[in-house]
């Protein structure tokens, strides 16, 4: 940093100006109005935090209530229904509503600081999706309101969830909501590419891209795939329901088992389109707390990339026991297994970083390791799920429910909080209390495993997923009574996490830029970040950036290429090497992307109490809108030949 | 289909050996690109269905009581609809120029070819819904969210050509100042291209 010592006095006044100027086209002044018109991608990043958040909790209480239903055999507090709903509500909204858009929400507020960027490469389509996932949530937890939630299971299988088998109008709030929630995914996952692969850093050539946005972008492209069959899925259900079509009506020549196919050719994927962003954040913390960079980052990446491609080989293991030709399930069985290889990869290379470097145990890193340890055990029972023969045996027990628990727990929710710990300091400004997230630590860890790990033994002893009591004599009721206190241990534990974070937003003492040493970009911004990011958009010399003396070298020199300051402007670079090609136009706050979502929401609605005349009203608005929103400027021909 | 094919080419010559080719690419191009792929990828599991559920069914296809399609419409639609991407190419390459008359009548003639595709489309709905509905049996389901499916990415490809008219005739593109252009052109030919799998799986697959 010697070069910013060597600075006249001069440049420090250069510099307030610059920052002056940069505020004054960027800066948003505290309104109701800029809380809907808002792009900024790190107030929306935080938003998409907070509202996944909340819906964790909802289905947080939801799953509490299973567990207290089944403390003991023959238990009345809930009803057959009312489980079938909760149940229901509970893995669609953690699948959905909690594990991707919290995921997305990181992804949001890091991935265009990472980068070195001012803004991610469409921001109002990124306001945009916030506002359809914050109403497709909505939807879906109102529907419990009304008395009338789907009741099919989280992935729905016909004939259960036709309408002759379900009547309500449960199913169609499913149906319509995870269409409605996937504009919003797929929205989210074009502006991630698009971000990473256009707005690096002058320098930041695709090998120096940070492992976390190397894994969003991972994830992005898995979600541009996996997204059509089940939409696709969603819709032709939905027609099944509501105009009477055949697809899944065996009397009419449809078929039960395509409903599994296609929806699995999503959920498989889906499994890694959650654990993979995760899995970047474990490769954002770790080397942070190993005081050294990460170990084999091109196998990291290479294994990210490998299991983003497999995950679309392997979802007929979900359908092992439906009477599918032997020869198919041996393929499917053998590519489960292969993915051991690329995650295994990932393991030695923490395991290796931490080796090699000196462990610093602070709160995001305990969280990390709770995370290795019960991520390696989910693995190791889905390593048992990928043999045909087991999986014929345990299939719809709770050991599959212990199985997921592990690997959507330990792989998604464990690397999420360390991450809501590390990144707090720069959301928001505040530092946490330490000894408080270390008890956190300890009752989510140890409720955490008192809640599932029995759960493996009830389902050996015969325990079947999904029932709403069971009798007394059968073996299982200590094991069930031990999850459900475990659950409660763990809800304390979520409940000191949140209460931890709620008080440092409020009292915690003022964090510092970089308290951690992290070495990638953020970490050179202010916490919080001004509007902008970055008064000058850093030149990136090398994969740590933020350790590099060069690159924080380059954060002092205030070359126009990298300042920008006339208007909302952030560079534009190559998508391979990172090479500066010219400076882009970003678009400033608005309120169509709000009104737009508005419209779609009225389609839904519309569709939902067969108002079709509503739906059309509202999808005039949306389209309407987004025909104002892209409007090109009049240019003279003057104008549009000019560069 | 020039300006989806030029890319590679480009990547391929020897010059991208020592230096980054294809280069210039936009975001709006990498947005548009990727939301016809995802677009693809929809198509693609929907007309995987059709034959998952046309071989799941059985020897006779179509069912008994639905005669096999007749190829004589579906044949005109397509020589209506696949040389419709040429105008838009057309209109591209003159707005390179900076030429704004050749916009206009590319997209102009765009939007009349596209809308007879969906005038005869129409015409065949008419004469279909007289043998079956969609709520016939599979067979009409699939024939009728399939095309009517197709249907609207035609309506929303046209509303997009026509917008782009309109903003054309006002004057807002030019030798450098047209992305918008070249964006709507790789949808609408993507919306030409799946046509032909449609064309096949529906029509012309029933006949091999």
């Amino acid at each position: 940093m010697s070069t910013v010592a060597q600075q006249p006095p001069a440049g420090a006044e250069a510099r307030a100006q610059l920052e002056e100027r940069l505020e004054r086209h960027w800066g948003e002044r505290p309104s109701l109005r800029s809380w809907f018109t808002t792009v900024d991608h790190k107030r929306i990043g935080r938003r998409y935090v907070v509202t996944a958040a909340v819906y964790f909790t909802l289905a947080g209480v939801e799953a509490s209530a299973l567990r207290t239903q089944l403390a003991r055999p023959g238990q009345r507090l809930l009803s057959a229904e009312e489980y079938d709903q909760l149940f229901t509500l509970h893995g669609t909204a953690m699948i959905f509503l909690f594990a991707t858009p919290m995921l997305f929400g990181f992804g949001n507020f890091l991935v265009p600081l990472m980068l070195g960027a001012r803004d991610m490469a469409f921001p109002r389509l990124n306001a945009f999706g916030y506002w359809i996932f914050l109403f497709a949530g909505l939807i879906m937890f109102s529907s419990l309101l009304a008395g009338d939630a789907p009741d099919g299971g989280w992935f729905a299988y016909v004939p259960l969830t036709t309408r002759p088998h379900s009547p309500g109008i449960g199913l169609d709030v499913y149906a319509l909501g995870l269409l409605f929630f996937g504009v919003s995914t797929t929205a989210g996952a074009i502006n991630f590419i698009a971000t990473a692969l256009k707005l690096r850093a002058p320098g930041m050539s695709l090998n120096r891209m940070p492992v976390f946005v190397w894994a969003i972008v991972a994830t992005s492209f898995m979600v541009i795939f996996a997204l059509p069959p089940l939409n696709l899925a969603n819709g032709l259900l939905f027609l099944d329901r509501r105009f009477g079509t055949h697809f899944f009506d065996v009397g009419r020549g449809g078929d039960v088992l395509l409903w599994q196919h296609l929806f699995w050719l999503f959920g498989h994927p889906d499994v890694y389109i959650i654990v993979i962003p995760a899995l970047g954040i474990v490769s954002a913390i770790l080397p942070t707390f190993a005081r050294r960079g990460i170990a084999a980052y091109p196998l990291i990446v290479l294994s990210l990339v490998a299991i983003a491609i497999v995950s679309f080989g392997v979802w007929v293991h979900h359908m092992f026991a439906t009477g599918l030709p032997r020869l198919s399930l041996s393929f499917f069985s053998a590519a489960s297994l292969l993915i051991t290889i690329p995650s295994g990869i990932q393991i030695f290379a923490w395991l290796a970083t931490m080796w090699l470097g000196r462990v610093v145990v602070g709160v995001p890193m305990l969280f990390v390791l709770g995370f290795l340890v019960t991520f390696v055990l989910g693995g190791f029972t889905g390593v048992m799920f990928g043999l045909v023969t087991f999986d014929q045996q345990v299939t719809d027990s709770y050991f599959v429910v212990a199985h997921f628990h592990y690997v959507l727990f330990g792989g998604a929710v464990f690397p999420i909080i360390a991450g809501l710990y590390y990144w707090l300091p720069k959301m928001t400004g505040r530092m946490f209390n330490e000894r408080l997230g270390r008890w956190a630590f300890a009752l989510v860890f140890g409720g955490m495993n008192l809640t599932f790990f029995p759960m493996h033994v009830s389902g050996m002893l015969g325990m079947p997923r999904r029932v709403y009591t069971y009798p007394a004599g059968l073996g299982w009721d200590a094991w069930n009574l031990l999850s459900t206190v475990g659950v409660f241990v763990l809800a304390a534990g979520l409940l000191l996490v949140l209460g931890g974070l709620l008080y440092a937003i409020r009292r915690g003492r003022p964090a510092p830029d970089d308290p951690w040493g992290g070495d990638t970009l953020e970490w050179v911004a202010s916490s919080p970040p001004r509007p902008y990011n970055f008064p000058v958009i850093p030149r990136v010399r090398s994969l740590h950036p933020a350790w590099d003396g060069r690159t924080a070298a380059s954060l002092a020199e205030l070359d126009s290429d990298r300042t920008l300051e006339e208007g909302r402007r952030t560079p534009v670079t190559s998508e391979l090497d990172g090479r500066y090609e010219w400076a882009a136009e970003m678009p400033e706050e608005s309120i169509r992307p709000f009104v737009t979502a508005v419209g779609l929401l009225v389609v839904v609605i519309g569709l939902l109490f067969r108002w079709y005349w509503v739906a059309g009203l509202g999808g005039l608005l949306a389209a309407g809108t987004i025909a104002g929103w892209l409007w090109p400027p009049e240019r003279t021909p003057e104008e549009a030949a000019a560069s | 289909m020039t300006s989806l094919i030029e890319p590679f080419e480009e990547a391929t010559r020897p010059p991208a050996l020592t230096a980054e080719l294809p280069v210039g690419r936009t975001r709006g191009w990498w947005g548009m690109v990727l939301f016809v792929t995802t677009e693809a990828t929809l198509f693609a599991t929907l007309l995987g269905s059709y034959f998952y559920l046309r071989f799941q069914y059985g020897p006779q296809w179509p069912p008994p009581g639905i005669e096999k399609p007749e190829l004589l419409k579906p044949l005109i639609m397509t020589g209506v609809l696949l040389p419709s991407s040429l105008p838009v190419m057309w209109a591209e390459r003159g707005i390179r120029k900076g030429q704004r008359w050749r916009l206009r009548i590319g997209l102009l003639a765009t939007l009349i070819m596209g809308s007879t595709f969906l005038a005869l489309q129409g015409m065949e709905y008419a004469s279909k819904l007289k043998m079956f509905t969609i709520r016939t049996n599979v067979y009409g389901s699939l024939f009728y969210t399939i095309t009517g499916f197709h249907g609207t990415h035609v309506t929303v490809g046209l509303l997009m050509v026509g917008w782009l008219l309109a903003a054309a005739l006002r004057g807002s593109f030019g030798r450098r100042r047209h992305e918008r252009v070249r964006l709507t052109a790789i949808y609408w030919h993507f919306v030409d291209l799946v046509w032909v799998g449609i064309l096949f799986t529906v029509y012309l697959s029933t006949r091999l």
